[in-house]
């Protein structure tokens, strides 16, 4: 039986002893909550969710990437400066985070799910996690493609490449801040909108 | 079930010569390979444009002799970016998309998605609805499971026969299909907390005399391929998948359940209104392709019955839950997981909210993509033209696959 | 015996193709162009305009609220207002579209803007002989190519046109029965009027309190149209917000 997420939580921890495990809520009534966990840990914390005898999720049924950009939230202060009130507006900027969620199953006991997740440190450079390949060989393919759509590099997955796009291709289609490339092969349809980006991207092209 | 040692031709591991050749023939084992005609490996792709790859899917395929090395596949090919797509539209609009993604079965894709949007939103779906559900997805994987077996039957080399007779019981659900909601493949039916349009007039009567006419069909179908000794012999002990390696690599659906496993979602989860239908999951023994390809036909049997159970049993009544939008759905912030036992397998949508009109993440778990994932595996060792026969047994789609 | 499963298959393949002489249901095509497969009343493959009467610019139904433009999936429809009004069927002034375009090649015939439109004006029709030789400009049908006559629509479906005829012809009988009713209180309070006016300035003064109130009763006789067909329908006539990308603050859980 999967316990309830206090005592799985509590369960985790310990048994792999430094894992800092958040559970993130859910507020929509599906009331599926799942456990955020750390980078250096999620491995190990797979490990044991995959071996132990009464959890045994012997089966992850899907592994996604989900882009959160970064936010720019304005705060106004009130300060006093030599005896003056005045208000300031201080910026507080997130950097964002790419993450990645799996959602666990066991095909022996028939329970679940268990879903965890693993978030990087921000979009830019250090969006690095374990790859949990070597525990389900069901990521394989899942990671490939979070790597392909998102950008995030799991370290030891067996063959980290491109899956949907094509090789060479250099940007991340799913990130929110994607923007399509507008040299598509020219082809004037009713439903001209490709027609418009390809004029504001070759002008001196001659007219069909 | 065992491989009949009634001709002398080629057998994986067998080497005896053929009699009468004058040339001593000796069959290569990968990976040692021991052979007196010095060659080198041979790469070659077959694909994307391919008869038998059910799709534009390549594999790229190293040889030796006929015997294949390593295999990798590459898709893509059709890759439209329907989870990209349903971040700019509304709920409602993605329900179309679903149905080109598997677009043999579009109906149970349909449902897939409405069920994990039942629960991020909270609907109750009325009895009239779940038994009209029922029927049409049963009828999807009916005609599925046949056209499987006449594709299998047509990588075979029986060029079209059993194909066609499989699509002439398909024609008679597809005008089922069409007098109910539309059209034949891109249906579009279900809706959140129920199901468009109720049926029309004489649709419970005329599916019941398509439903009652199947068994014949399937007496056919059974006569014409299950005792054929070329059948057997090409696909028993061919692709073996072992019990461990299928759970560890997420396997799902008829090539699960052939290798020995018990999991069918329809028992597992008791989605919708399973739990009432009395019907048993078909498992096999060896993993094989004929394992996967009689679990299809068993299959059949007990969806005519789950069929005959609910046309009978349909009450009458409200198709949609009145606490339903059509236009403006803005589910609360969070996030939900759902999944159904679609014919190939465990069709998933992780569909996450933030509150707005249009979703925030739609992500869809395809079954085609994850039972590709030990292709590799089951096709290494084996000569070229048992890697058609693999990937029949497989039976993918290439618009769930690339999506 | 070796081959036997091979015979039996052959003896069911005779079976059907010497079946398919006698026997209908082994015979399973039609003769195309010479014959045509039939299709039923709920099939859909693109979209029309259904107009009442005879004239499609006097009679067409479409207000031009623009909610089938955002809730087309892939937006192959364009709509622009006209600046001009005209009477619908109740009397009642309704906008309409100038320019009402749908770009087939890119229409899925999905059918959810037949489902969302609350006046009854757009409905899915059954043509699939589409096929043209310009590929760029003839795949474009404007409104006078879309529009098709309410004749025609019960022609191809005859139950739902049926019901949404039956509505409307109860919507146009209600607003009658109450306009006859306004112009029986208006006439009752103008007689009592009359009969008031000449009994001083009081009377006037009640007769003031009394004119007012046949007034605004003509202006509500003509019911805003609901459709009453199927219980699935949400009519909501006036334009939400466009289907886009909301630019709000992302959940940061």
């Amino acid at each position: 039986m999967i316990p309830g997420i206090e005592q799985l939580k509590a369960r985790i921890e310990q048994a792999v002893p430094g894992a800092r495990i958040e559970i993130v809520p859910n507020g929509s009534p599906s009331n599926q909550v799942s456990l955020l966990l750390d980078a250096e840990h999620g491995f190990a914390v797979a490990k044991f969710l995959r071996d132990d005898p009464e959890l045994k999720l012997d089966f992850c049924s899907n592994a996604t990437g989900v882009d959160w950009p970064g936010t720019v939230t304005k705060e106004k202060v009130k300060k006093t400066v030599d005896g003056v009130e005045k208000e300031e507006i201080i910026e507080k900027t997130t950097p964002g985070c790419l993450e990645a969620v799996y959602h666990l199953f066991s095909m022996t006991l028939k329970q679940g799910p268990v879903i965890i997740r693993m978030r990087t440190e921000n979009r830019v450079d250090k969006v690095t996690l374990p790859s949990l390949t070597p525990l389900w060989r069901s990521c394989e393919f899942q990671e490939r493609e979070i790597f392909d759509l998102f950008g995030i590099v799991f370290s030891g997955h067996p063959d980290l490449r491109r899956i949907l796009m094509w090789e060479g291709f250099v940007d991340y289609p799913m990130r929110k801040d994607y923007v399509e490339p507008d040299d598509y092969e020219y082809e004037p349809t009713p439903h001209a909108a490709v027609l418009e980006k390809a004029k504001h991207h070759l002008p001196s092209q001659p007219a069909l | 079930m065992t491989l009949q040692d009634s001709h002398n031709g080629q057998m994986k591991g067998d080497s005896t010569p053929f009699e009468g050749s004058k040339t001593r023939f000796i069959p290569s084992k990968a990976p040692e390979y021991a052979t007196d005609l010095e060659g080198d490996l041979l790469e070659v792709s077959m694909g994307p444009h391919h008869p038998s790859t059910h799709g534009v899917f390549r594999m790229n395929v190293v040889l030796d002799g006929e015997t294949i090395v390593k295999l990798k596949p590459y898709f893509g090919y059709l890759h439209r970016n329907h989870e990209k797509i349903a971040e700019s539209n509304s709920y409602l609009s993605a329900i179309p998309y679903t149905d080109r993604l598997d677009y043999i079965c579009g109906l149970t894709n349909n449902w897939s998605y409405v069920v994990a949007m039942e629960k991020l939103l909270g609907l109750q779906v009325p009895e009239r609805a779940e038994y009209l559900r029922v029927i049409v997805g049963e009828l999807t994987r009916l005609f599925n499971h046949a056209c499987l077996a006449g594709f299998l039957l047509q990588d075979m080399g029986a060029s079209g026969t059993p194909l066609m007779y499989a699509f002439r019981e398909r024609e008679y659900i597809l005008d089922l299909f069409e007098s109910l909601t539309g059209s034949r493949m891109m249906c579009n039916y279900m809706r959140f907390g129920g199901v468009r349009c109720d049926a029309p007039a004489g649709w419970i009567e005329q599916a019941k005399s398509v439903v009652s006419k199947f068994p014949k069909f399937l007496e056919e179908f059974e006569a014409l391929i299950t005792g054929n000794e070329i059948v057997r012999s090409r696909t028993q002990g061919v692709g073996v998948l072992s019990k461990e390696l299928a759970i560890n690599a997420g396997i799902t659906g008829p090539m699960l359940r052939a290798c020995g496993v018990d999991y069918d979602l329809r028992k597992v989860d008791k989605y919708s209104i399973y739990d009432r239908f009395q019907f048993r999951v078909p498992l096999g023994e060896h993993g094989d392709t004929f394992d996967r390809y009689m679990i299809r036909i068993l299959e059949m049997h007990e969806t005519l019955k789950i069929l005959e159970a609910a046309l009978r049993d349909i009450p009458a009544g409200p198709i949609i839950d009145p606490k339903a939008k059509l236009r403006n759905i803005r589910p609360k912030v969070g996030e939900a997981y759902g999944r159904t036992e679609v014919p190939k397998g465990e069709l998933g949508f992780y569909v996450i909210s933030n509150g707005g009109a249009t979703p925030y993440r739609f992500r869809i778990r395809p079954p085609s993509l994850i039972n590709l994932t030990i292709l590799e595996d089951l096709c290494v060792g084996h000569p070229i033209q048992d890697v058609v026969l693999i990937l029949g047994s497989v039976d993918i789609v290439l618009g769930e696959v690339d999506r | 015996m070796l081959g036997l499963g091979i015979i039996q298959g052959l003896i069911e393949t005779g079976r059907n193709f010497v079946g398919s002489y006698f026997k209908p249901e082994r015979l399973t095509t039609v003769q195309y162009p010479e014959e045509r497969a039939k299709s039923f009343e709920a099939s859909r493959t693109i979209p029309m305009l259904v107009y009442d009467g005879e004239d499609p610019n006097k009679g067409l139904r479409c207000t031009a609220c623009t909610i089938c433009e955002q809730e087309c999936p892939p937006k192959c429809i364009y709509i622009v207002k006209d600046t001009v009004k005209k009477p619908d069927y109740l009397g009642k002034m309704q906008m309409q579209p100038k320019i009402f375009d749908i770009d087939i090649s890119v229409c899925m015939g999905c059918g959810i803007c037949a489902e969302v439109c609350p006046f009854e004006s757009i409905k899915m029709d059954q043509v699939f002989e589409l096929s043209t030789n310009d590929r760029f400009g003839s795949l474009l049908l404007h409104k006078h190519q879309l529009a098709k006559s309410n004749s025609y629509f019960n022609k191809i479906c005859p139950t739902q046109a049926a019901e949404i005829d039956a509505n409307r012809a109860a919507d146009v009988h209600k607003a009658e029965l109450k306009a006859k009713a306004d112009a029986e209180a208006k006439a009752k309070a103008a007689a009592a009027a009359t009969t008031n006016a000449a009994a001083g300035v009081a009377a006037a003064a009640a007769a003031t309190v009394a004119a007012p109130k046949p007034a605004p009763a003509p202006a509500a006789a003509a019911p805003v149209s609901k459709p009453a067909s199927a219980p699935v329908q949400q009519a909501k006539p006036t334009p939400s917000t466009p289907a886009s990308p909301t630019p709000s603050a992302d959940k940061k859980p």
